[in-house]
């Protein structure tokens, strides 16, 4: 049962090969994009779960509640990583914008055709 | 001044930052390139200061708001930041002062602004890898410069550059992520992230598998980051159709940042704690080097286009680094650090030489800079001399390095003759292409008499000889990099038995 217990790194290496391959392997620049951004919401994933403290409540300091908190620290860490993540996009988003714009196509192939001639 | 002394490194990375804000906001001509310039100025005097701090007193360390090190966030510059500071802030300075006419030629004038807000963004962050001392900060400094850098390299009028950046920006991203994720696993097993805490957290768990696992991770992630063979793919398109400036700051430096991480924690963190680290580093990046440094030349003295042709001598150059890391001693170690500054250079000055032909030039392409010296002689003369570094002559800064390199590699025993063998062959390559364009530019008939409409600012060239001259000096008194190189070494490897 070991293996299932530890799901959700099955969850974070699953989702980050999902986003891999669609990185690789899709032509469409914008859909390479979606996959960039899974992988990147796989580490997110990561990041959170490593925090978790069993029974542990969100982590705020009281005098009443069980005393047991979650690690902020990782949660706070995401929350950069993710701006960085959707900042990311946008830039990649505007340079997909950019590519129609000059070549007409987002799609990886045809533009190096077009480049080629 | 004193009031400010003991704020430098953190006031390293903010004036830029800072200033960055401020030139969104300046439309009239002229106006944005000089607050830039300007701040870039500040930052390569903050870089110098620091610099001299460090010669005379040893590392300084900066605490965020006070907070002690391992809870609050640290800055540390040593040696080895010190001699990045000095390549990175030198490098926008330099390429600043050179660039008006070409910048003012190659981006419209109502989006220079916004350029040089990026420029000084991918400034900042670049100096903010290389004073921060804990690893979550030197990751959210990477994405800040990489995303600026790759507003840079799109800047430009050629629209080729729009699919290069957009690989750049796949694989940067994914390298960024990588070292996120090892730096997760890191944190997951120690609990830390200051470098300095975690080198000391990490023996008790050095055997463990996510500590190797993290190892991987970081070291593939900057690899490709570094633009290290076979992850260099995305290095030559971005090179070659960013704007001329844009080349020169980002061939400066920009991927050796990312190297300066790779040893930081290749070095400072694992060696020493992971059983075997030393072994198993030499062994995978040692024959990559090799590679890297045999293909990359190969691959160059082929190239039609000029930018291209030096973006593959780069990969070259990266693998020159990596050998002398790879070899994980003292001298090898010193080799590859004060390559980083001597290719810096040497290469920025090969760009500036080539950007002041482009100024003039139909294009980059070898044939279209048919007998161009006889009409710039004196750019020639700065890209000879240059160039002459790059190949490593005596006299010069690149051999300076080669010489340091060829020495560690000979401490190895008879092995290390391969080592000297293939360094050679690589100089000869690098005397075939760089001659290929001398013969080109020198011998070669003009391909149309195109009158030139611009003649190129005296600056650009003057520039141009300034930072030629300097690969003589500095091949004839090399002490200030070699002094930070081996003491750079000497921290890294202090482990080493």
């Amino acid at each position: 049962m070991e293996l299932l217990g530890l799901y959700h790194y099955w969850v974070f290496a699953i989702l980050l090969m999902i986003g891999f391959y669609a990185v690789i392997a899709k032509l469409n620049l914008v859909k390479k994009l979606i996959g960039l951004s899974l992988f990147q919401s796989a580490v997110f994933l990561l990041y959170i779960t490593m925090g978790k403290v069993e029974l542990g409540t969100a982590p705020i300091f009281s005098d009443s509640g069980s005393g047991i908190f979650s690690n902020p620290l990782p949660q706070v860490l995401i929350l950069t990583a993710i701006v960085v993540g959707i900042s990311t996009t946008a830039l990649g988003l505007g340079i997909v914008v950019r590519i129609k714009e000059e070549y007409g196509s987002i799609e990886e192939d045809e533009i190096q055709e077009i480049d080629r001639r | 001044m004193n009031a400010l002394a003991p704020h430098l490194p953190a006031l390293q990375v903010v004036v830029p930052m800072l200033v960055s804000a401020v030139v969104i906001l300046l439309r009239p001509r002229g106006l944005a390139w000089m607050a830039c310039t300007a701040a870039s100025a500040m930052a390569f005097a903050i870089a110098i200061q620091l610099t001299h701090t460090v010669l005379a007193s040893g590392p300084v360390t900066y605490l965020m708001g006070s907070w002690p090190a391992p809870y609050g966030i640290e800055l540390r510059v040593d040696a080895l930041s010190a001699l990045m500071l000095l390549v990175v802030n030198g490098a926008s300075v330099v390429t600043l002062i050179a660039g008006r006419q070409s910048l003012d030629l190659q981006i419209e004038e109502n989006r220079q602004p916004y350029f040089f807000a990026a420029w000084l963004l991918a400034l900042a962050g670049l100096a903010g890898i290389v004073v921060a001392a804990d690893a979550f900060n030197i990751f959210v400094f990477m994405e800040i410069s990489s995303l600026a850098s790759y507003v840079l390299v799109a800047g430009g009028p050629d629209r080729r550059a729009l699919p290069a950046v957009f690989k750049y920006l796949l694989m940067g991203t994914i390298g960024a992520t990588f070292y996120l994720i090892g730096v997760g696993l890191i944190y997951m097993m120690t609990g830390t992230l200051n470098l300095a805490d975690m080198e000391v957290l990490i023996q008790a768990v050095g055997d463990q598998r996510p500590i190797l696992a993290a190892a991987g991770f970081i070291t593939v992630g900057l690899a490709l980051k570094a633009a290290i063979f076979p992850l260099h793919v995305w290095l030559p398109n971005a090179y070659t159709y960013a704007p001329h400036m844009v080349t020169v700051f980002l061939a400066a430096c920009a991927t050796k940042v990312s190297l300066y991480v790779l040893l930081r924690f290749d070095f400072f963190v694992f060696q020493g704690n992971l059983e075997g680290h030393a072994i198993q580093f030499a062994a995978y990046l040692m024959p990559l080097a090799l590679l890297g440094i045999l293909i990359g030349s190969a691959v160059a003295m082929f190239e039609k286009n000029v930018k291209r042709l030096l973006a593959f001598s780069s990969v070259a150059q990266i693998g020159y680094m990596m050998l002398g890391a790879s070899l994980v001693t003292i001298a090898g170690l010193t080799a590859g650090i004060v390559h980083i500054f001597n290719h810096a250079l040497a290469k920025g000055a090969l760009f500036l030489a080539v950007a002041s032909f482009a100024t003039v030039a139909a294009s980059l392409r070898l044939e279209d800079l048919g007998g161009i010296a006889r009409r710039m002689p004196w750019t020639f003369g700065a890209f000879v001399i240059a160039g002459l570094s790059l190949i490593g002559i005596p006299g010069t800064a690149g051999f300076i390095s080669k010489w340091y390199l060829i020495t560690a590699a000979m401490q190895l025993g008879p092995g290390g003759l391969v080592l000297v063998a293939i360094i050679l062959i690589s100089s000869l390559m690098a005397v075939v292409y760089i001659w290929r364009i001398v013969e080109v530019m020198w011998f070669g008939e003009p391909a149309n008499e195109a009158t030139a409409p611009v003649t190129v600012s005296p600056l650009l060239v003057g520039v141009a000889w300034t930072v030629a001259l300097a690969n003589i000096y500095f091949g004839l008194s090399p002490d200030l990099p070699m002094t930070l190189a081996s003491e750079a070494a000497a921290e890294l490897l202090r482990h080493l038995p």
